[in-house]
């Protein structure tokens, strides 16, 4: 085992070396890029504004909840909101069929086998035992390290935008494309699909014969 | 302020950091997974708003809604990767009566 002066000093380098990232970063990438870009004009609230701050709330908090969670049940639960709220704002961005489709895949499916995978492997005073590994400080500076530049990246970058259209329904358009234009991708994404299906079976299954035998 | 293109980025963003941090920092392999799950839905969340800020200007076109169509087949992958992995993990859980990621390291029983 490594002795606590020199993990000391490994998390110290760690440290600086994502200041000095974030710094170059912010210096070299993000800046010149945002150089130029007009200024957003402040503007009364409205009512999709308003609910888009809601939702985004919604989510990101959701999603701080899976992170920051003890309790790996009530991860899941704050997974819910996260994947819940990206789905309202897939309809805000006139994407409704996905937003569907997150409903009944991620929700109806991913969600509820995660449920069963916490509710098959944890016993009741196991469940508390989720948490960090890495400790606090190597969450926070990893946090530290990729939201800054992501988000400054998001927010300061001259985006070439289309006004765009206004919300129309696309189940349509996509069914034809899926059909057409990305017919092969769609069938991979089936073959893909039995093969989960058959290997996750076997997967799970070898192992109770094993205890069995 | 008009919501714009730059606020759906943010909250994609901000769910691929905190997606990146569980994955990260967590013992539990559900957990792991679970931010997995947040960081391909930061990734959705990005194309879904390029699709429709960026994209060509129609909506009834295959161009205007090629974002949509990649963040189905990554809902698709997502899918299977989930079921995947929690076969491995229930795999792992019946070997070493644990699903602490750091006690599975070997790989005999």
């Amino acid at each position: 085992m490594e002795s606590k002066g020199g993990k000391l000093v490994a998390w110290a380098l760690a440290a600086v070396a994502v200041v000095a990232f974030v710094v170059y970063m912010a210096t070299q990438v993000v800046g010149p890029a945002a150089r130029g870009m007009p200024r957003p004009v402040a503007g009364a609230l409205t009512l999709p504004d308003v609910l888009f701050y809601v939702i985004a709330g919604f989510t990101v908090v959701g999603a701080a909840g899976v992170t920051l969670s003890r309790n790996i049940l009530y991860s899941a639960f704050g997974l819910l909101t996260a994947l819940l709220g990206a789905g309202a704002l897939y309809v805000m961005l006139s994407a409704d069929f996905v937003a569907v489709a997150q409903l009944l895949v991620y929700i109806g499916g991913v969600l509820v086998l995660i449920l069963f995978a916490v509710m098959l492997t944890s016993r009741i005073s196991d469940i508390k035992v989720s948490n960090t590994s890495f400790g606090l400080f190597g969450g926070v500076l990893l946090f530290v390290a990729a939201a800054p530049v992501l988000l400054s990246v998001a927010l300061l970058t001259p985006w070439r935008v289309v006004p765009p259209a206004a919300l129309a329904p696309t189940a349509e358009v996509i069914g034809d494309a899926l059909l057409s234009r990305w017919l092969l991708p769609f069938e991979v994404a089936s073959l893909v699909l039995l093969s989960t299906l058959i290997g996750a079976v076997l997967i799970a299954r070898k192992e109770i014969k094993a205890e069995e035998a | 302020m008009q919501i714009s293109l730059s606020h759906f980025l943010a909250v994609g963003a901000l769910l691929f950091a905190f997606g990146i941090v569980t994955v990260a920092t967590r013992r539990n392999a559900v957990g792991v997974l679970m931010g997995v799950e947040l960081i391909l839905n930061g990734a959705n969340v990005n194309f879904v708003a390029f699709n429709r800020y960026v994209g060509s200007a129609g909506t009834q076109t295959f161009d205007a809604i090629g974002g949509q169509v990649f963040s189905l087949f990554v809902i698709v992958l997502a899918a299977a990767e989930a079921a995947v992995g929690l076969a491995i993990v229930l795999a792992i859980f019946q070997t070493f009566k644990s699903i602490d990621v750091r006690s599975a390291d070997l790989m005999r029983e």
